[in-house]
């Protein structure tokens, strides 16, 4: 009974770990490939102070949402884990 | 004090504290050497990561590649700060729950094989030697540009220090200097961008200057930018003359050759918990994009700075004095060549040819229009260098810059012979020749092989003086850790199915061609109108990894699935060790909730 159940919630953790990371991973890619290379000279026409958008991104945006992804994902892990009764030690 | 007392200065008290750490932290187990004990806290990880990771590369050439490539060094500000997302997300938390040692260990372990194992453990020992050479190079530069030591004894100097806290310390003893070399290098690192950000657009925050308006005028920063360097024939600054697949597969080759690359990754085997692993991917990265965010800044103001001292200036020779030329000159409405150039040019780094035979520096791009031939050659290096200089800060900003290129090349290269040294001594002897090996030999063995690499790596960086490809080989480094380490360690945790075949095909498939495909281009005298679909030898371990993925894929289907063993170990790492408790012991009998 507590091995199924244990199952059960494995497969569902592991299924909504995936999801996370490919959400994450489209906007990642879409920040850098997308922003700073693929879509750059149309963004171009739009600026950040005097720096065009597309050219921002590739030099010095993409690292800043890189960062936040990181700690969104973190924070969300946690969530996960605490939904999937994965106690966390404190030691971060 | 004069600059050379306050660099011996920076750089004695620094080394200082560095030999102190490793006296401090001295190990006495396996587990201490190859992990740290498991037991680092993840900001500290995640600073000594960013040190690990930063190199003399990061450090000294980034922010001149930028200067002069404009848009084009975007490639490496995305690639080398994107792989962390990779790593965080897709590698670095399994491998922790893994909980093992190295990284060929992984892959020995999970595709249950020796001859896995020893293919990657030459992949991982051919990207650190690679790597290494370019770190001892940077501290054999470092001592002898600003200390006036010989090129060898520098690197000897370099060789004493990290074998102190390496052989001593091992992992512990490395993961506590780069702590002390990040603080060392960031510092010596924003300090001169700040000053500099102040005089050229009037922002203190070199990100916000880069964005800004220059100091005292109503034209953006860039734009003026780029109608200088449009003006002299250079291309236009956010403009770049790589075709825009080349400029994708680069960023992509870097990205994942950084999430593959075996330095790193053996820094998330020492915290405490896969999650501890993750919120660490992520203090590293924050760590590491102070500097990255500000290299483009830089790169951006130093060739501003450069132009405007140097364009136009009437040289001085060496016979004449200095100050009463450039006093004569300043009298008569003239520039004089800045004092900071007087000073570089002895190493080398700055090359000046008098073409048109007036007397006067002309610094100008191919395609110059007006007609006028460039004479002034700079090496990339020079910007971060006489950045302190070119905007006339005080001497201990130049002994702290020093003092900073240093622990950059120094926390680097101690992160690679911790690789090399647990391969030799943790994969090959007592995992593959000598199972029945102790700890207590295994431990002796490890130091041992910690001292051979560390004299391995100056004598490969005394080499490379000579050779002087180190920047080219760079390439290989990151190919061959994307189309040959990445694949197996992705799939390995994301498909159960994949399996010792398919392993050694993906790995001896990446490893082949991309090393075939970049000897060819930087030593076999191929031509860029050869390149596969247009893509430069920087790139191609991008598109090798997708070949090298596919391979592996088709292999391990038509061949027979991995053990129940192994799929069953694959679930232990995708799941936090708390809740494999509950399925094996069933210790928690109430229904599940949520």
């Amino acid at each position: 009974m507590a091995e199924t159940d244990g199952g059960n919630s494995r497969q569902a953790y592991w299924r909504a770990t995936i999801g996370l990371t490919c959400r994450l991973l489209l906007i990642w890619f879409i920040a850098s490939f997308g922003a700073g290379i693929l879509f750059r000279d149309f963004l171009d026409q739009f600026h950040i102070g005097g720096a065009p958008l597309g050219f921002w991104f590739a030099q010095n945006g993409a690292i800043y949402i890189f960062v936040s992804l990181i700690f969104y994902y973190c924070f969300a892990m946690a969530r996960l884990e605490r939904k999937h009764n994965i106690k966390r030690d404190h030691n971060d | 004090m004069t600059d050379q007392l306050w660099t011996y200065f920076f750089v004695g008290l620094t080394f200082s504290i560095y030999i102190g750490i490793a006296l401090w932290s001295r190990v006495t187990s396996t587990n201490e050497f190859y992990v740290a004990g498991y037991d680092v806290h993840p900001t500290i990880n995640g600073m000594a990561t960013a040190a690990d990771w930063m190199s003399a590369a990061s450090f000294l050439s980034m922010a001149g590649l930028i200067a002069f490539m404009g848009y084009g060094g975007s490639v490496y500000l995305m690639g080398w700060t994107g792989g962390y997302v990779l790593l965080a997300l897709l590698l670095a938390p399994f491998l922790r729950e893994f909980g093992k040692f190295t990284v060929p260990d992984f892959v020995g372990d999970r595709y249950y094989s020796t001859s896995a194992r020893v293919i990657a453990v030459i992949c991982a020992l051919f990207v650190s030697f690679t790597y290494i050479a370019g770190q001892m190079k940077g501290v054999g530069v470092a001592f002898s540009g600003f200390l006036g030591i010989p090129y060898e004894w520098g690197i000897i100097i370099g060789m004493v220090i990290v074998f102190f806290y390496a052989v001593l310390g091992g992992m512990k003893g490395i993961t506590y200097t780069q702590v002390a070399q990040y603080v060392v290098l960031i510092f010596a690192y924003t300090v001169p961008a700040i000053f500099i950000s102040l005089i050229i657009t009037g922002q203190v925050i070199p990100q916000i200057g880069f964005v800004s308006n220059m100091a005292g005028a109503d034209a953006s920063m860039l734009e003026t930018l780029n109608q200088t360097v449009t003006a002299l024939g250079f291309l236009e600054y956010t403009s770049t003359d790589k075709s825009m697949f080349d400029m994708f597969a680069i960023t992509g080759a870097l990205m994942f050759g950084t999430a593959g690359l075996p330095h790193v990754i053996i820094r998330f085997f020492t915290v405490p918990t896969a999650s501890a692993a993750r919120i660490s991917a992520g203090w590293a990265l924050m760590f590491i994009a102070l500097l990255y965010t500000t290299a483009p800044a830089v790169g951006a103001f130093a060739r501003i700075n450069f132009i405007n001292t140097v364009n136009e200036a009437t040289y001085i020779t060496d016979d004449q004095d200095y100050s009463e030329a450039a006093a004569d000159i300043r009298a008569s409405g003239g520039k004089p060549v800045p004092d900071w150039y007087k000073d570089w040019e002895k190493t080398g780094l700055l090359a000046f040819e008098d073409v048109n035979g007036d007397g006067r520096m002309q610094y100008r791009g191919p395609e110059a229009p007006d007609g006028v031939n460039n004479e002034v050659t700079p090496n990339r290096d020079i910007f971060v260098l006489a950045n302190p200089q070119i905007a006339q800060l005080p001497g201990w900003v130049i002994g702290l810059v020093v003092a900073g290129g240093l622990a950059a090349a120094l926390s680097t290269a101690a992160g690679l012979l911790m690789v090399i040294s647990s391969a030799i001594s943790h994969d090959i002897c007592r995992r593959t020749l000598f199972p029945e090996m102790n700890d207590q030999t295994e431990l002796r063995v490890a130091r041992l092989a910690a001292a051979a690499a560390v004299l391995a790596a100056g004598i490969l960086g005394i080499f490379a003086s000579q050779l002087g490809f180190v920047a080219q080989v760079v390439a290989f480094a990151f190919g061959l850790a994307a189309a040959s380490l990445f694949p197996v360690i992705f799939l390995g945790i994301f498909w159960k199915r994949m399996n010792k075949q398919g392993a050694i095909a993906s790995m001896l498939i990446g490893l082949i061609s991309t090393f075939s495909y970049i000897y060819y281009f930087k030593f076999g005298g191929g031509s860029p109108e050869q390149w596969l679909f247009g893509v430069s030898p920087e790139g191609i371990g991008f598109v090798f990894m997708f070949a090298s993925l596919a391979i592996g894929l088709i292999v391990a289907v038509i061949t027979p699935p991995p053990p129940q063993a192994v799929q069953d170990m694959v679930e232990d790492i995708r799941v936090p060790e708390q809740l494999n408790l509950k399925r094996t012991v069933g210790r928690q009998a109430g229904p599940t909730t949520g």
